[in-house]
């Protein structure tokens, strides 16, 4: 079967699939910037990621893009997700300076891609990139493995690094958030073991008529330590009062 | 027809545009700053596996993994950050946030 046109469809296949995940993924990523809702910015992020990765397959780098779903997706929008719904914040005040930083936002924006554009295209046609053509893509061995043939040898005290990057943000993100809260009475087993007849009990004398209170929680404390103190004797909580 | 590497440097320059734009006018909602810090790094990783391909050496991919994990632990640092500020104020407006000043 011939085709009069130069037009191959399996051919065009990785070209179409370019653009499609390419306009899904800065359209989505404008979404994110302008959207009303966070929430909805959350979604539109999950979107421009998941294109992105689609990029990253459309490139060969098959472990790079499961990573982008795994840790983006997976991990980083769902904590973004999180964050936005646990925070009672009203959105619409934070959305003042919108149309007024706009003008300026965009022409700051134009300027910036345009010359981006301009040297990312010479770079790609003269630089060292230029003359390779075709995505290189090996055969003899998969993505992750040369991946891990280059990250575990020359680079793994990098990768060490990052893992000593990933502990301090985890210990930071635990420290950060973590509250004592006052007046909380948790179990401390040591206490509890290290209780005898002792300490563990006082004889009140009670005088006729008052009744007897509940102790507050610093008079019993005094009381435990004056008993310690004391050698046991006999404790009066009306004395203390 | 054929999808070069300017290809995806230009997509990649737009996203990193996107997300200074999103800095820009989204000032005061400094969960969108976060989100478009995210798009930046995107972009950049993009670029950084688009040469890596096209210059075919795979420590570019490393990089990007590198950028990443730097990415994650900035996000959840930077969303702890954002909690315990919004404990003690009741609000995340970041542009009168200057308790810090000295």
């Amino acid at each position: 079967m011939c085709f009069e046109w130069s037009f191959d469809p399996l051919m065009a296949l990785p070209a179409i699939a370019f653009y499609v995940l390419a306009v899904v993924t800065v359209a989505s990523a404008l979404a994110v910037v302008s959207a009303r809702n966070p929430v909805h910015s959350v979604l539109f992020l999950i979107l421009s990621f998941f294109s992105a990765a689609g990029l990253f397959v459309l490139l060969g780098a098959e472990f790079l893009a499961m990573l982008l779903v795994v840790v983006y997706v997976g991990a980083v929008a769902v904590l973004f997700l999180f964050v936005v719904m646990m925070l009672d914040v009203d959105f619409t005040a934070l959305r003042q300076g919108f149309a007024r930083y706009m003008p300026l936002g965009g022409l700051v924006a134009g300027v910036l891609a345009i010359e981006m554009i301009v040297v990312s295209a010479s770079v790609a046609t003269n630089g060292a990139a230029g003359k390779n053509d075709a995505p290189f893509v090996a055969t003899d061995v998969t993505n992750a493995e040369s991946i891990g043939r280059v990250l575990y040898t020359d680079y793994v005290y990098f990768f060490q690094a990052a893992g000593l990057v990933l502990l301090v943000a985890m210990i930071g993100a635990i420290v950060l958030t973590l509250r004592h809260k006052p007046g909380v009475r948790r179990q401390v087993i040591a206490d509890q073991v290290a209780r005898n007849p002792r300490t563990g009990m006082r004889v009140v004398s009670i005088k006729p008529g008052e009744g007897i209170g509940e102790p507050s929680f610093a008079e019993a404390t005094e009381g435990r330590l004056t008993a310690n103190q004391s050698g046991g004797s006999v404790l009066r909580s009306s004395e203390g009062a | 027809m054929t999808i070069g590497l300017h290809h995806y440097l230009a997509v990649a320059a737009i996203l990193f545009t996107i997300g200074v734009f999103g800095i820009f006018v989204n000032r005061k909602n400094v969960i969108v700053i976060l989100m478009s810090i995210e798009l930046i790094l995107l972009a950049v990783n993009i670029n950084l596996v688009a040469f890596s391909v096209y210059l075919h050496n795979v420590v570019g991919q490393v990089f990007a993994m590198f950028v990443l994990t730097v990415a994650a632990a900035e996000a959840a640092v930077g969303l702890a950050i954002l909690v315990t500020f919004f404990r003690n104020r009741g609000d995340i407006a970041v542009d009168d946030a200057s308790m810090m000043k000295g």
